[in-house]
């Protein structure tokens, strides 16, 4: 049997698939079982939301607001059609909180902090860092990869949630401030229309698997990655790739459970 | 980076971040007082509740005093039989009507409650005797077309035909 012939090829790949999700998903337990020295030393924590949190507020804050405010343009104009731009406050809300708010977030997220982080762990496996750490007794699991985890996972919904505000106050400022839209109704109708349980937690449920997601892919990545200045770049390209499309595919699946009677 | 700093900026960002969050839960979304307080629960059946679905708002005057809580079909009467979920806080009295309306040409279904003159109020599991149901719109133009094909022929005694005609499907109450 031949390497070429396309069977084995495909094969080769099916089982290559199935093994790197079985390694995933072995790496996540490990997070998970190990988290309890980050938890204790909680400082290392703090370092790695400061490094995926703070450091992506300036592009999340920016983003928000434009999207919100193309948000307002485009929503006025087409409601305008219809007599009823004072509900303009009602798609900017509902349009960011179910949906933009979570996905652009993450997806920024994973551009921005996710890179970042296969990049690094990427580079710690090259030069063989992780294993002079285990040489001093000093495990890797527990001391890099769980702090990370638990930052970007804790990080990734207040970014969400910032990323939403920002948005509904842009569409605010071209509705209300630059359009005319009335100042009370583009509030009340948005009170009126947008539910705090099927709304608003929905979207921060979607916030948290998509921080879960993200950083599982990032550090996985990061730690599976072949140990070269290629493999670094091939890993990094990888979690950009795969986190996004994890982060459609999911939102997908999510918003047909979450929103399907409604 | 100093520590000091460092954890300056974490605990800047959690607080923007929390801010954000409280200001979505309580700014733009409808943070439910009727979760939150007392309810009591009163039922009343209608012959037809159009578009009216579970969580649709109850008024009374204009102002929300409750939610539809369930709808149900009942196999005896043939009809459907909606729990209204009022607050405490507004009490009705027992001959208070309720009628399905909806709010603007196309907005959504809400139940009207309009107060009575009985001493008496409404207690939890009471039944609202007084209904009235959505209007169909199919119905009220059906109605129309035919009251106006009755009329056409003879022009002279159609004086008291729209009254007799339009009451029962417009039902207009006193």
């Amino acid at each position: 049997m031949k390497p070429g012939n396309p069977f084995v090829r495909m094969g080769h790949a099916t089982l290559e698939g199935i093994s790197r999700l079985g390694t995933a998903t072995r790496f996540l337990l490990q997070i998970l079982w190990r988290s309890g020295t980050s938890w204790r030393r909680f400082h290392l924590i703090v370092r790695e939301i400061y490094s995926s949190g703070v450091l992506s507020l300036i592009i999340i804050v920016v983003s928000g607001l434009f999207v919100g405010m193309v948000l307002g343009l485009q929503g006025y104009q087409t409601l305008r059609t219809y007599g009823s731009a004072e509900s303009l406050g009602v798609l900017v809300a509902l349009s960011l909180v179910r949906e933009l708010g979570p996905v652009v977030a993450a997806l920024l997220f994973a551009s921005r902090a996710g890179s970042a982080i296969t990049a690094e762990v990427g580079l710690m496996k090259t030069t063989e860092q992780l294993q002079a750490m285990e040489m001093m007794a000093v495990d890797p699991m527990a001391r890099i990869i769980a702090p990370r985890f638990w930052g970007g996972v804790i990080s990734m919904p207040l970014l969400a949630a910032i990323f939403s505000m920002t948005g509904i106050y842009g569409g605010y400022m071209i509705g209300v401030r630059l359009l005319g839209v009335d100042d009370g109704a583009f509030w009340s109708q948005m009170q009126s229309a947008v539910d705090l349980r099927d709304d608003v937690v929905n979207g921060i449920i979607k916030s948290v698997v998509f921080g879960f997601v993200i950083t599982l892919i990032a550090l996985f990545e990061g730690y599976d990655a072949v140990p070269t200045a290629e493999g670094i770049s091939r890993a990094t390209t990888r979690t950009v790739v795969t986190s996004s499309l994890a982060i459609l595919a999911l939102d997908f699946v999510l918003t047909a459970f979450m929103f399907k009677g409604a | 980076m100093d520590r000091t700093l460092l954890d300056f900026w974490v605990g800047v960002f959690v607080a923007i971040g929390l801010a954000a969050l409280f200001t979505l839960a309580l700014k733009v979304s409808n943070a439910d007082s009727f979760d939150q307080g007392k309810t009591y629960t009163v039922k009343a059946s209608f012959n037809n509740i159009g578009g009216l679905k579970v969580r649709s708002p109850i008024k009374s005057a204009g102002v929300v005093v409750g939610r539809v809580s369930d709808i149900r079909f009942d196999n005896q009467t043939f009809e459907a039989v909606v729990d209204f979920r009022l607050s405490d806080k507004y009490q009705f009295p027992k001959d208070t009507s309720a009628s399905i309306m909806t709010s603007g040409l196309l907005g959504e279904q809400y139940v009207a409650l309009d107060a009575g003159g009985d001493s008496h109020n409404l207690k939890n599991g009471d039944t609202i005797r007084i209904t009235q149901s959505a209007v169909v719109l199919e119905n009220l133009i059906s109605q129309f077309l035919y009251n106006k094909a009755a009329d056409s022929p003879s022009q002279g005694n159609a004086g008291n035909a729209p009254n007799s005609g339009n009451a029962p499907a417009a039902g207009v109450k006193p």
